[in-house]
Protein backbone atom coordinates (compact mmCIF):
# COMPACT_ATOMS: atom_id res chain seq x y z
CA UNK A 1 0.00 0.00 0.00
CA UNK A 2 1.05 3.22 -0.69
CA UNK A 3 1.06 6.33 1.34
CA UNK A 4 -2.22 8.33 -0.77
CA UNK A 5 -4.06 4.56 -0.41
CA UNK A 6 -3.51 5.01 3.01
CA UNK A 7 -4.10 8.67 3.41
CA UNK A 8 -8.02 9.63 4.12
CA UNK A 9 -9.24 12.43 2.71
CA UNK A 10 -8.62 14.94 3.77
CA UNK A 11 -7.68 13.09 6.73
CA UNK A 12 -8.27 14.01 10.53
CA UNK A 13 -6.10 16.95 11.23
CA UNK A 14 -9.43 18.57 10.83
CA UNK A 15 -12.73 17.18 12.29
CA UNK A 16 -15.18 17.43 14.82
CA UNK A 17 -14.50 17.90 18.44
CA UNK A 18 -14.84 19.88 21.14
CA UNK A 19 -14.36 24.00 20.44
CA UNK A 20 -13.85 23.17 16.50
CA UNK A 21 -14.58 26.34 15.52
CA UNK A 22 -12.17 28.01 16.82
CA UNK A 23 -9.45 25.13 17.89
CA UNK A 24 -8.66 23.00 14.33
CA UNK A 25 -6.31 20.74 16.08
CA UNK A 26 -4.87 19.48 19.37
CA UNK A 27 -1.38 17.85 19.69
CA UNK A 28 0.89 16.12 22.18
CA UNK A 29 4.94 15.26 20.91
CA UNK A 30 7.29 13.14 22.98
CA UNK A 31 10.64 13.43 22.25
CA UNK A 32 12.66 9.90 23.29
CA UNK A 33 15.98 8.43 22.73
CA UNK A 34 17.70 5.05 23.22
CA UNK A 35 20.28 4.57 25.53
CA UNK A 36 24.41 4.08 23.98
CA UNK A 37 23.40 5.41 20.95
CA UNK A 38 24.86 8.90 19.34
CA UNK A 39 21.56 10.89 18.74
CA UNK A 40 20.59 10.87 14.88
CA UNK A 41 21.99 13.97 14.27
CA UNK A 42 25.52 12.60 15.48
CA UNK A 43 25.17 9.11 14.62
CA UNK A 44 27.18 7.81 11.33
CA UNK A 45 24.70 6.74 8.77
CA UNK A 46 25.61 2.92 9.56
CA UNK A 47 24.44 3.86 13.41
CA UNK A 48 21.19 5.18 12.03
CA UNK A 49 20.12 2.33 10.04
CA UNK A 50 21.31 -0.17 12.62
CA UNK A 51 18.71 2.37 15.50
CA UNK A 52 16.28 2.57 12.83
CA UNK A 53 16.08 -1.09 12.10
CA UNK A 54 15.49 -1.83 16.15
CA UNK A 55 13.29 0.94 16.73
CA UNK A 56 10.49 0.13 13.36
CA UNK A 57 9.24 -3.27 14.86
CA UNK A 58 9.47 -2.06 18.45
CA UNK A 59 6.87 0.60 17.17
CA UNK A 60 5.21 -2.14 15.03
CA UNK A 61 4.56 -4.28 17.75
CA UNK A 62 2.41 -1.61 19.87
CA UNK A 63 -1.35 -2.56 19.94
CA UNK A 64 -2.20 0.73 19.25
CA UNK A 65 -0.32 0.36 16.31
CA UNK A 66 -2.18 -2.26 14.51
CA UNK A 67 -2.45 -1.78 10.53
CA UNK A 68 0.11 1.12 10.52
CA UNK A 69 1.64 2.52 7.51
CA UNK A 70 5.36 2.26 8.34
CA UNK A 71 8.21 2.89 5.40
CA UNK A 72 11.74 4.61 5.38
CA UNK A 73 12.37 7.84 4.34
CA UNK A 74 13.92 7.81 0.97
CA UNK A 75 10.83 5.84 -0.19
CA UNK A 76 8.82 9.30 -0.32
CA UNK A 77 8.90 11.32 -2.95
CA UNK A 78 9.62 14.79 -2.36
CA UNK A 79 5.76 16.00 -3.03
CA UNK A 80 4.79 12.63 -0.68
CA UNK A 81 6.66 14.05 1.98
CA UNK A 82 5.80 17.43 1.45
CA UNK A 83 1.62 16.08 1.65
CA UNK A 84 2.89 14.27 5.00
CA UNK A 85 4.00 18.19 6.26
CA UNK A 86 1.04 19.88 4.90
CA UNK A 87 -1.00 16.99 7.12
CA UNK A 88 1.21 17.96 9.91
CA UNK A 89 2.29 14.46 10.45
CA UNK A 90 5.79 15.04 9.86
CA UNK A 91 7.83 17.72 10.77
CA UNK A 92 9.94 19.72 8.14
CA UNK A 93 12.88 18.70 9.16
CA UNK A 94 11.60 14.46 8.93
CA UNK A 95 10.97 15.55 5.35
CA UNK A 96 14.25 16.41 5.18
CA UNK A 97 15.95 12.75 5.32
CA UNK A 98 16.36 10.07 3.90
CA UNK A 99 18.31 6.38 4.01
CA UNK A 100 18.26 5.71 8.33
CA UNK A 101 14.86 7.57 8.85
CA UNK A 102 11.16 6.03 8.92
CA UNK A 103 7.79 7.30 9.52
CA UNK A 104 5.01 4.43 11.37
CA UNK A 105 1.48 6.30 10.91
CA UNK A 106 -1.62 4.50 12.76
CA UNK A 107 -4.75 3.77 10.76
CA UNK A 108 -6.70 7.24 11.63
CA UNK A 109 -3.78 9.17 11.52
CA UNK A 110 -4.20 10.15 15.06
CA UNK A 111 -0.35 9.12 16.28
CA UNK A 112 2.38 9.65 14.26
CA UNK A 113 5.91 8.18 15.04
CA UNK A 114 9.27 9.60 13.41
CA UNK A 115 12.35 7.92 13.82
CA UNK A 116 15.92 9.41 13.68
CA UNK A 117 14.16 13.10 12.81
CA UNK A 118 16.46 15.08 15.74
CA UNK A 119 15.66 12.65 18.49
CA UNK A 120 15.53 8.59 17.69
CA UNK A 121 11.76 8.85 18.72
CA UNK A 122 9.53 11.58 18.00
CA UNK A 123 5.63 10.45 18.61
CA UNK A 124 2.91 12.38 18.39
CA UNK A 125 -0.87 12.30 18.98
CA UNK A 126 -3.12 14.63 17.04
CA UNK A 127 -6.82 15.28 17.56
CA UNK A 128 -9.52 17.58 15.94
CA UNK A 129 -10.59 20.64 18.37
CA UNK A 130 -9.63 21.10 21.85
CA UNK A 131 -8.49 17.58 23.02
CA UNK A 132 -5.53 18.02 25.11
CA UNK A 133 -5.84 15.41 27.22
CA UNK A 134 -6.76 12.70 25.07
CA UNK A 135 -4.10 13.44 22.94
CA UNK A 136 -1.62 13.43 26.21
CA UNK A 137 -3.06 10.16 27.55
CA UNK A 138 -2.85 8.30 23.69
CA UNK A 139 0.39 9.05 23.19
CA UNK A 140 1.30 8.49 27.16
CA UNK A 141 -0.16 5.06 26.21
CA UNK A 142 1.79 4.20 23.34
CA UNK A 143 5.15 5.48 24.94
CA UNK A 144 4.32 3.31 28.05
CA UNK A 145 3.83 0.31 25.83
CA UNK A 146 7.29 1.21 24.07
CA UNK A 147 9.19 1.61 27.19
CA UNK A 148 9.05 -1.83 27.99
CA UNK A 149 10.68 -2.63 24.30
CA UNK A 150 13.20 -0.38 23.86
CA UNK A 151 15.56 1.05 26.23
CA UNK A 152 15.12 4.78 26.63
CA UNK A 153 17.97 7.79 27.82
CA UNK A 154 16.61 8.57 30.71
CA UNK A 155 18.31 10.07 33.93
CA UNK A 156 16.46 10.32 37.20
CA UNK A 157 17.45 13.83 37.94
CA UNK A 158 17.19 15.32 34.09
CA UNK A 159 14.60 12.94 32.83
CA UNK A 160 14.38 12.29 29.05
CA UNK A 161 17.94 12.97 27.77
CA UNK A 162 17.53 15.06 24.31
CA UNK A 163 19.20 15.89 21.32
CA UNK A 164 18.51 19.58 22.26
CA UNK A 165 18.76 20.87 25.67
CA UNK A 166 15.19 22.64 24.77
CA UNK A 167 13.56 19.60 24.88
CA UNK A 168 14.98 17.95 28.25
CA UNK A 169 12.83 16.35 30.89
CA UNK A 170 9.71 15.63 30.08
CA UNK A 171 10.28 15.57 26.38
CA UNK A 172 6.48 16.98 26.00
CA UNK A 173 5.58 19.41 23.34
CA UNK A 174 1.45 20.58 23.97
CA UNK A 175 0.41 22.54 21.36
CA UNK A 176 -3.40 23.76 19.70
CA UNK A 177 -4.32 25.14 16.34
CA UNK A 178 -6.54 27.94 16.53
CA UNK A 179 -8.23 29.91 14.08
CA UNK A 180 -8.38 33.27 15.43
CA UNK A 181 -9.85 35.88 12.43
CA UNK A 182 -12.09 38.10 15.08
CA UNK A 183 -9.00 38.66 16.95
CA UNK A 184 -6.74 39.65 14.09
CA UNK A 185 -9.85 41.61 12.63
CA UNK A 186 -9.94 43.58 16.00
CA UNK A 187 -6.63 44.29 16.00
CA UNK A 188 -6.39 42.50 19.93
CA UNK A 189 -3.99 39.69 18.96
CA UNK A 190 -0.66 41.01 20.04
CA UNK A 191 -1.94 42.00 23.05
CA UNK A 192 -3.03 38.41 23.01
CA UNK A 193 0.19 37.83 21.97
CA UNK A 194 2.06 38.76 24.61
CA UNK A 195 -0.37 38.25 27.33
CA UNK A 196 0.45 34.66 26.11
CA UNK A 197 4.33 35.20 26.04
CA UNK A 198 4.31 36.56 29.47
CA UNK A 199 2.87 32.65 30.54
CA UNK A 200 6.45 30.87 29.01
CA UNK A 201 3.87 29.71 26.37
CA UNK A 202 4.91 30.26 22.46
CA UNK A 203 2.50 32.04 20.01
CA UNK A 204 3.82 31.24 16.00
CA UNK A 205 1.55 32.94 13.36
CA UNK A 206 3.07 31.71 10.28
CA UNK A 207 4.94 35.61 9.90
CA UNK A 208 5.68 35.97 13.44
CA UNK A 209 4.27 38.21 16.17
CA UNK A 210 2.52 41.75 14.77
CA UNK A 211 2.10 40.45 11.73
CA UNK A 212 -1.14 39.15 9.89
CA UNK A 213 -0.57 35.22 10.31
CA UNK A 214 -1.30 32.69 7.02
CA UNK A 215 -4.86 31.96 7.30
CA UNK A 216 -5.71 33.64 10.81
CA UNK A 217 -3.95 30.39 11.64
CA UNK A 218 -1.78 30.70 15.15
CA UNK A 219 -0.43 28.04 17.44
CA UNK A 220 0.15 27.73 20.98
CA UNK A 221 2.52 25.73 22.77
CA UNK A 222 4.37 25.16 25.74
CA UNK A 223 8.50 25.99 25.85
CA UNK A 224 9.13 24.52 28.94
CA UNK A 225 10.34 20.91 29.56
CA UNK A 226 11.75 20.50 32.50
CA UNK A 227 11.04 21.12 36.25
CA UNK A 228 7.25 20.53 35.27
CA UNK A 229 5.10 17.64 35.45
CA UNK A 230 3.33 16.48 31.70
CA UNK A 231 -0.39 16.86 33.83
CA UNK A 232 0.82 20.17 35.17
CA UNK A 233 1.97 21.35 31.35
CA UNK A 234 -1.22 20.52 29.87
CA UNK A 235 -3.59 21.62 32.37
CA UNK A 236 -1.41 25.01 31.94
CA UNK A 237 -2.05 24.99 28.47
CA UNK A 238 -5.90 24.07 28.62
CA UNK A 239 -6.48 26.99 30.86
CA UNK A 240 -4.72 29.70 28.67
CA UNK A 241 -6.74 27.89 25.84
CA UNK A 242 -9.71 28.53 27.31
CA UNK A 243 -9.07 31.84 27.90
CA UNK A 244 -7.99 32.46 24.64
CA UNK A 245 -11.70 31.07 23.01
CA UNK A 246 -13.36 33.14 25.12
CA UNK A 247 -11.46 36.20 23.91
CA UNK A 248 -12.11 35.37 20.34
CA UNK A 249 -15.88 34.72 21.05
CA UNK A 250 -16.05 37.59 22.38
CA UNK A 251 -14.22 39.43 19.72
CA UNK A 252 -16.99 37.81 17.31
CA UNK A 253 -19.93 38.94 18.96
CA UNK A 254 -18.78 42.34 19.27
CA UNK A 255 -17.56 43.12 15.53
CA UNK A 256 -21.10 41.73 14.31
CA UNK A 257 -22.81 44.01 16.67
CA UNK A 258 -20.54 46.85 16.34
CA UNK A 259 -19.07 46.48 12.76
CA UNK A 260 -21.59 44.53 10.95
CA UNK A 261 -20.84 45.33 7.92
CA UNK A 262 -16.44 45.53 8.31
CA UNK A 263 -17.46 41.68 9.11
CA UNK A 264 -20.18 40.95 5.90
CA UNK A 265 -17.71 42.78 3.59
CA UNK A 266 -14.69 40.53 4.45
CA UNK A 267 -16.60 37.07 4.35
CA UNK A 268 -18.20 38.47 1.07
CA UNK A 269 -15.27 39.43 -0.80
CA UNK A 270 -13.57 36.46 0.39
CA UNK A 271 -16.53 34.49 -1.53
CA UNK A 272 -16.61 36.50 -4.38
CA UNK A 273 -12.78 36.09 -5.02
CA UNK A 274 -12.34 32.03 -4.21
CA UNK A 275 -15.45 31.20 -5.95
CA UNK A 276 -14.77 33.27 -9.13
CA UNK A 277 -10.79 33.90 -9.70
CA UNK A 278 -9.06 32.07 -12.23
CA UNK A 279 -5.74 32.23 -10.56
CA UNK A 280 -4.79 32.50 -7.34
CA UNK A 281 -1.41 31.85 -4.70
CA UNK A 282 -1.48 29.24 -1.82
CA UNK A 283 -1.40 32.58 0.52
CA UNK A 284 -4.16 34.33 -0.54
CA UNK A 285 -5.92 31.13 -0.45
CA UNK A 286 -5.68 30.51 2.82
CA UNK A 287 -6.32 34.00 3.85
CA UNK A 288 -9.73 34.08 2.03
CA UNK A 289 -10.48 30.66 3.20
CA UNK A 290 -10.13 31.89 6.68
CA UNK A 291 -13.00 34.69 6.07
CA UNK A 292 -14.99 31.60 4.46
CA UNK A 293 -14.86 29.75 7.68
CA UNK A 294 -15.74 32.54 9.95
CA UNK A 295 -18.75 33.14 7.63
CA UNK A 296 -19.39 29.63 8.48
CA UNK A 297 -19.13 29.68 12.02
CA UNK A 298 -21.81 32.82 12.01
CA UNK A 299 -24.43 31.16 10.18
CA UNK A 300 -23.75 33.59 6.74
CA UNK A 301 -23.36 30.14 4.77
CA UNK A 302 -26.69 27.85 5.79
CA UNK A 303 -26.03 24.63 4.92
CA UNK A 304 -22.94 24.41 3.82
CA UNK A 305 -20.75 22.04 6.30
CA UNK A 306 -17.13 23.70 7.97
CA UNK A 307 -16.44 19.92 6.39
CA UNK A 308 -15.89 21.88 2.92
CA UNK A 309 -13.70 24.64 3.88
CA UNK A 310 -11.26 21.92 5.74
CA UNK A 311 -11.14 19.85 3.13
CA UNK A 312 -10.15 23.15 0.58
CA UNK A 313 -7.57 24.38 2.89
CA UNK A 314 -5.71 21.27 3.09
CA UNK A 315 -6.29 20.19 -0.78
CA UNK A 316 -5.32 23.76 -2.35
CA UNK A 317 -1.54 23.85 -0.66
CA UNK A 318 1.76 23.34 -3.16
CA UNK A 319 1.54 19.30 -2.63
CA UNK A 320 -1.77 18.44 -2.55
CA UNK A 321 -2.40 20.41 -5.45
CA UNK A 322 0.22 18.65 -7.41
CA UNK A 323 -0.12 15.20 -6.04
CA UNK A 324 -3.74 15.40 -8.03
CA UNK A 325 -1.83 15.89 -11.35
CA UNK A 326 0.90 13.70 -12.97
CA UNK A 327 3.13 15.99 -14.37
CA UNK A 328 5.36 18.51 -12.37
CA UNK A 329 3.54 21.92 -12.48
CA UNK A 330 4.89 25.30 -11.73
CA UNK A 331 3.74 27.85 -9.25
CA UNK A 332 1.67 29.76 -12.16
CA UNK A 333 0.14 26.22 -12.82
CA UNK A 334 -0.95 25.46 -10.09
CA UNK A 335 -2.04 28.86 -9.57
CA UNK A 336 -4.44 28.12 -12.16
CA UNK A 337 -5.69 25.23 -11.34
CA UNK A 338 -6.34 26.16 -7.92
CA UNK A 339 -8.67 28.28 -8.76
CA UNK A 340 -9.95 25.94 -11.13
CA UNK A 341 -10.73 23.46 -8.04
CA UNK A 342 -12.12 26.12 -5.88
CA UNK A 343 -14.63 27.40 -8.60
CA UNK A 344 -15.17 24.04 -9.00
CA UNK A 345 -15.72 23.32 -5.13
CA UNK A 346 -17.82 26.38 -4.60
CA UNK A 347 -20.34 26.26 -7.42
CA UNK A 348 -23.12 24.89 -5.34
CA UNK A 349 -21.94 27.55 -2.44
CA UNK A 350 -24.95 30.03 -2.31
CA UNK A 351 -23.84 34.00 -1.83
CA UNK A 352 -22.78 34.93 2.00
CA UNK A 353 -26.36 36.19 3.55
CA UNK A 354 -25.40 39.17 5.89
CA UNK A 355 -27.60 38.84 9.22
CA UNK A 356 -29.38 42.04 10.10
CA UNK A 357 -28.06 43.38 13.47
CA UNK A 358 -30.23 42.87 15.79
CA UNK A 359 -30.87 39.13 14.96
CA UNK A 360 -28.12 37.52 15.66
CA UNK A 361 -28.61 34.33 14.95
CA UNK A 362 -25.15 32.73 14.90
CA UNK A 363 -24.85 30.59 17.50
CA UNK A 364 -21.40 30.77 19.60
CA UNK A 365 -19.84 27.73 20.94
CA UNK A 366 -18.87 28.80 24.21
CA UNK A 367 -16.55 27.36 26.10
CA UNK A 368 -17.69 25.72 29.42
CA UNK B 1 16.59 46.22 10.19
CA UNK B 2 19.06 43.09 9.18
CA UNK B 3 18.28 39.30 10.07
CA UNK B 4 19.96 38.19 13.03
CA UNK B 5 21.22 34.59 11.29
CA UNK B 6 22.74 35.90 8.08
CA UNK B 7 22.84 39.74 8.74
CA UNK B 8 22.65 40.12 4.50
CA UNK B 9 18.61 40.17 4.27
CA UNK B 10 16.22 42.49 5.43
CA UNK B 11 14.29 41.17 8.59
CA UNK B 12 10.80 40.26 7.78
CA UNK B 13 9.76 38.01 10.91
CA UNK B 14 10.07 39.58 14.27
CA UNK B 15 9.79 36.91 17.20
CA UNK B 16 9.53 38.06 20.82
CA UNK B 17 9.06 36.20 24.12
CA UNK B 18 9.28 36.85 27.78
CA UNK B 19 10.97 34.51 29.25
CA UNK B 20 10.68 34.44 33.17
CA UNK B 21 10.40 38.11 32.51
CA UNK B 22 13.39 38.49 30.65
CA UNK B 23 12.24 39.89 26.46
CA UNK B 24 14.13 37.75 24.25
CA UNK B 25 13.47 39.38 20.29
CA UNK B 26 15.05 37.60 17.58
CA UNK B 27 14.45 39.42 13.48
CA UNK B 28 14.92 36.90 10.87
CA UNK B 29 14.79 36.84 7.41
CA UNK B 30 11.99 35.22 5.02
CA UNK B 31 14.87 32.39 4.21
CA UNK B 32 16.75 31.96 7.47
CA UNK B 33 12.78 31.66 8.80
CA UNK B 34 12.25 28.99 6.87
CA UNK B 35 15.37 27.47 7.12
CA UNK B 36 15.05 27.28 10.83
CA UNK B 37 12.08 26.29 10.94
CA UNK B 38 9.65 29.52 11.95
CA UNK B 39 7.26 28.61 9.40
CA UNK B 40 7.29 25.16 10.65
CA UNK B 41 4.18 24.91 13.44
CA UNK B 42 5.39 21.74 14.74
CA UNK B 43 8.98 22.10 14.86
CA UNK B 44 10.19 25.41 16.30
CA UNK B 45 10.69 27.12 19.42
CA UNK B 46 12.26 30.81 19.95
CA UNK B 47 14.01 29.01 23.45
CA UNK B 48 16.19 26.53 20.51
CA UNK B 49 16.48 29.78 17.80
CA UNK B 50 18.09 31.57 20.80
CA UNK B 51 19.97 28.52 21.79
CA UNK B 52 21.59 28.33 18.51
CA UNK B 53 22.10 32.29 18.17
CA UNK B 54 23.69 33.17 21.65
CA UNK B 55 23.72 30.47 24.47
CA UNK B 56 26.65 28.44 23.18
CA UNK B 57 28.43 31.19 24.55
CA UNK B 58 27.90 30.72 27.36
CA UNK B 59 28.61 27.23 27.42
CA UNK B 60 32.30 28.24 25.93
CA UNK B 61 32.73 30.63 28.67
CA UNK B 62 32.73 27.58 30.90
CA UNK B 63 34.92 25.49 28.87
CA UNK B 64 37.42 28.27 28.10
CA UNK B 65 40.97 27.15 27.34
CA UNK B 66 40.49 22.92 27.68
CA UNK B 67 38.08 21.67 24.87
CA UNK B 68 35.71 19.11 26.53
CA UNK B 69 35.07 15.89 24.34
CA UNK B 70 32.43 13.65 25.20
CA UNK B 71 34.70 10.26 25.83
CA UNK B 72 31.23 8.54 24.85
CA UNK B 73 30.20 10.10 21.33
CA UNK B 74 33.39 12.40 21.07
CA UNK B 75 31.50 15.23 20.38
CA UNK B 76 32.86 18.65 21.11
CA UNK B 77 32.06 21.96 22.81
CA UNK B 78 32.68 23.80 19.09
CA UNK B 79 29.91 21.09 17.92
CA UNK B 80 27.74 21.97 20.19
CA UNK B 81 28.17 25.77 19.48
CA UNK B 82 27.95 24.85 15.53
CA UNK B 83 24.45 22.92 16.21
CA UNK B 84 23.05 23.97 19.82
CA UNK B 85 22.32 19.97 19.65
CA UNK B 86 24.27 17.34 21.84
CA UNK B 87 26.00 14.15 20.67
CA UNK B 88 24.49 11.53 22.82
CA UNK B 89 22.76 10.96 26.01
CA UNK B 90 26.47 10.96 27.50
CA UNK B 91 26.84 14.19 26.45
CA UNK B 92 25.10 16.03 29.12
CA UNK B 93 27.46 14.66 31.85
CA UNK B 94 30.28 15.69 30.40
CA UNK B 95 28.62 18.81 29.72
CA UNK B 96 27.18 18.93 32.93
CA UNK B 97 28.90 22.17 34.38
CA UNK B 98 28.39 24.28 30.71
CA UNK B 99 24.38 23.30 30.52
CA UNK B 100 23.60 24.14 33.80
CA UNK B 101 23.10 27.44 33.50
CA UNK B 102 21.38 27.35 30.12
CA UNK B 103 19.25 25.05 31.54
CA UNK B 104 18.51 27.72 34.74
CA UNK B 105 17.29 30.31 31.89
CA UNK B 106 15.44 28.10 29.67
CA UNK B 107 13.31 25.84 31.89
CA UNK B 108 10.71 25.85 34.71
CA UNK B 109 13.65 24.00 37.13
CA UNK B 110 16.61 21.82 36.44
CA UNK B 111 15.01 18.98 38.33
CA UNK B 112 13.08 16.76 36.44
CA UNK B 113 9.65 16.00 37.64
CA UNK B 114 7.40 13.95 35.72
CA UNK B 115 6.74 10.86 34.03
CA UNK B 116 9.75 8.04 34.75
CA UNK B 117 9.83 4.74 32.57
CA UNK B 118 7.92 2.17 34.94
CA UNK B 119 10.70 -0.47 35.51
CA UNK B 120 13.17 2.32 36.46
CA UNK B 121 10.67 3.76 38.99
CA UNK B 122 9.44 0.43 40.58
CA UNK B 123 13.59 -0.41 40.97
CA UNK B 124 14.33 3.17 42.32
CA UNK B 125 10.81 2.57 44.88
CA UNK B 126 12.69 -0.59 46.09
CA UNK B 127 16.17 0.94 46.30
CA UNK B 128 15.07 4.13 48.45
CA UNK B 129 13.00 1.38 50.19
CA UNK B 130 15.92 -0.98 50.83
CA UNK B 131 18.22 2.29 52.15
CA UNK B 132 15.39 2.80 54.92
CA UNK B 133 15.04 -1.36 55.87
CA UNK B 134 19.03 -0.67 56.16
CA UNK B 135 19.26 2.26 58.47
CA UNK B 136 16.32 0.53 60.66
CA UNK B 137 18.48 -2.71 60.54
CA UNK B 138 21.97 -0.62 61.99
CA UNK B 139 19.80 0.85 64.86
CA UNK B 140 18.10 -2.18 65.83
CA UNK B 141 21.61 -4.06 66.26
CA UNK B 142 22.63 -0.80 68.20
CA UNK B 143 20.24 -1.61 70.25
CA UNK B 144 20.58 -5.03 70.67
CA UNK B 145 16.66 -5.26 69.44
CA UNK B 146 17.69 -8.86 67.81
CA UNK B 147 14.46 -9.67 67.15
CA UNK B 148 12.89 -6.62 65.03
CA UNK B 149 16.55 -7.42 63.26
CA UNK B 150 15.65 -10.97 62.36
CA UNK B 151 12.19 -9.44 60.95
CA UNK B 152 14.93 -6.50 59.37
CA UNK B 153 16.74 -9.06 57.85
CA UNK B 154 13.39 -10.86 56.04
CA UNK B 155 12.47 -7.77 54.86
CA UNK B 156 15.47 -6.80 53.54
CA UNK B 157 16.09 -10.42 51.43
CA UNK B 158 12.62 -10.10 49.80
CA UNK B 159 13.39 -6.71 48.92
CA UNK B 160 16.59 -7.40 47.10
CA UNK B 161 14.88 -10.59 45.37
CA UNK B 162 12.67 -8.35 43.93
CA UNK B 163 14.74 -5.60 42.77
CA UNK B 164 16.86 -8.95 40.93
CA UNK B 165 13.80 -10.19 39.31
CA UNK B 166 12.90 -6.49 38.09
CA UNK B 167 16.32 -6.26 36.50
CA UNK B 168 16.17 -9.70 34.89
CA UNK B 169 12.72 -9.46 33.83
ZN1 LIG C 1 18.72 35.81 7.08
ZN1 LIG D 1 28.31 12.27 23.87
Amino acid sequence: MNIHEFLSSPGTVYGQGPHDSIVMSSRVRLARNLKGVAFPGWAKKPDRIRSLEAILPAVQSIRQMAGAFSESMENFTAVDKQILVERHLISREHAAKNTGSGLVINKGETLAVMINEEDHLRMQSLRPGLQLKEAWHAVDQLDSALEKKLDYAFSPSLGYLTACPTNLGTGIRVSAMLHLPALVLSEQINQIIQAVNKLGLAVRGLYGEGTEALGNVFQVSNQMTLGESEQDIVERLNKVLGQIIEHEENARASLLSNKPKVVFNHIGRAYGILANAHSISSKETMNLLSLLRLGLDIGSFPGVERRLVEELFLLTQPAHLQQQFSEKLTADERDLLRADMLRDRLRNVSRPVALPPESKGPKLDKPE
Amino acid sequence: MLCDICKQNQAKVHLTQMIEGKTKKVDLCEECSKAKGVDDPTGFSLADLLLGLGAAQEMEQVAAGAELKCPHCGFTQADFKKTGRLGCADCYETFAEGLEGLLKTMHKGTKHVGKTPLALKQSLDLSDKLKVLQKRLDKAIAEEDFEAAVHLRDDISSVKNKLKELTVG
